[in-house]
């Protein structure tokens, strides 16, 4: 629908936008413009960018969410880790202040860009966008985007990320999902993190964690996982394997891989292409 | 709280369709929220006249129309309207749903002061 120019004033509703039709003026004698699109357009039209810039390297991007001290860094540090010799990684770091998780990072040897958002609390395509131009991505396989630490404003921006994943760490509870539906309906993987402390808590139960999940209509798998013990490791990093295999599959194919939930924006333009 | 970003996206959008139209002022935006979209009604009402001041919306009023959750279950092909936080069919209680409506964001509806000579003369043009 063109709403800019009148090109859609037709003889079937010409009658509604002419003089004293329910369109033309309000009573008050303004004008009503119907509109219908997504605020986020600007950040969603720099992600389908930056997804693209992604796929043309064939590079993996995962988007890594939870709360302020989940063990995000530490479970990069372990990846890295376990992947090294067989995959080449780069990260970039989202926080309000300090460069210390992009040292960390850099300490175990793998590029890392660091975002200072500031007072911000979500990182935007666009900062993306701009870390991505200090990180040259050819010979790499995956680039972890550490969100910042928060469990309500990221999961509402599109980064151009393939997949998200979402950190739930044993010591902030089972219900988080319950709580904070949002970030927990856009989870792609649900890690349950610091799992070598459940039973010294007690009172966090997996099954319980994955069931409040399954209520937000969410078929990701979930995995438990330390990165201090290593339990879980191997399960995580097949998943990213297998992730990266079927991106390269895809683009292969000129597709993609896009988060299973994706913002408004995306799935109004999508219903626009295909039809 | 990154209601102030949004209403700066949505801003930028009403000036486009503003300048567009010629229009003097804006007086009215409607914008519909999704419970699901991330974003505070009550919040982003309180970050409109911030991020509006000194634009050409800056007296405008912002219209919020807070829809429901409501899903489709994929087992038995109910729609029904359910709790944020539940998305189980309200009817046989599957997970396996799908969202209908309850994660929009979307600027719906812009009221401007115009120079009503513009309009008619654009209508004039085109019909």
């Amino acid at each position: 629908m063109c709403d800019t120019c009148g090109c859609n004033v037709t003889h079937g509703n010409e009658h509604l936008v002419a003089e004293g039709g329910p369109l033309a003026h309000t009573s008050s004698g303004s004008e009503s413009v119907e509109v219908l699109k997504n605020l986020l357009q600007a950040n969603d039209h720099e992600a389908a960018h930056n997804r693209s810039h992604f796929d043309t390297h064939r590079v993996l991007a995962v988007n890594l969410m939870s709360s302020p001290g989940a063990g995000k860094t530490a479970l990069l540090e372990r990846t890295i880790d376990v992947l090294a010799g067989d995959l080449n990684i780069a990260v970039i770091e989202g926080d309000l202040e300090t460069e210390n998780d992009a040292r960390r990072i850099r300490d175990k040897g793998v590029p890392a860009v660091q975002i200072s958002t500031g007072t911000a609390c979500h990182l935007d395509a666009h900062m993306v966008h701009s870390a991505l131009h200090e990180m040259p991505l050819a010979g790499l396989d995956i680039v972890f985007i550490e969100n910042v630490g928060n469990l309500v404003c990221p999961a509402s921006f599109d980064l151009g990320q393939h997949l998200n994943v979402t950190l739930l760490s044993a010591p902030e509870g089972d219900d988080k999902p319950a709580k904070y539906p949002v970030m927990f309906r856009a989870a792609d993987m649900m890690l349950i993190s610091k799992s070598d402390i459940i039973d010294v808590l007690g009172d966090f139960d997996p099954a319980r964690a994955e069931r409040y999940l399954r209520e937000l209509a969410n078929p990701a798998p979930v995995i438990r996982l330390s990165a201090r013990s290593g339990d879980g490791m191997t399960a995580w990093t097949d998943w990213l394997i297998e992730s990266l295999e079927d991106l390269r599959e895809r683009v292969a194919r000129g597709e993609t891989i896009r988060p299973a939930i994706q913002p408004e924006g995306a799935s109004l333009h999508a219903a626009h292409s295909s039809g | 709280m990154h209601e102030l970003a949004i209403c700066q996206s949505l801003l930028r959008e009403v000036a486009h369709i503003a300048a567009d139209r010629h229009a003097r002022s804006v007086t009215d935006i409607h914008v519909g929220i999704g419970p699901l979209s991330g974003v505070e009604a009550r919040l982003m009402q309180d970050a409109f006249p911030i991020a509006a001041a000194g634009t050409i919306a800056a007296s405008a009023a912002l219209h919020l129309r807070c829809t429901g959750v409501r899903v489709r279950c994929e087992s038995c092909g109910a729609e029904t309207e359910v709790p944020t936080n539940r998305l189980v069919c309200g009817r046989c209680d599957d997970w396996r749903t799908t969202l209908v409506s309850g994660d929009e964001l979307l600027l719906e509806r812009v009221e401007l002061d115009a120079p009503r000579q513009v309009r008619q003369a654009e209508e004039s043009a085109h019909v």
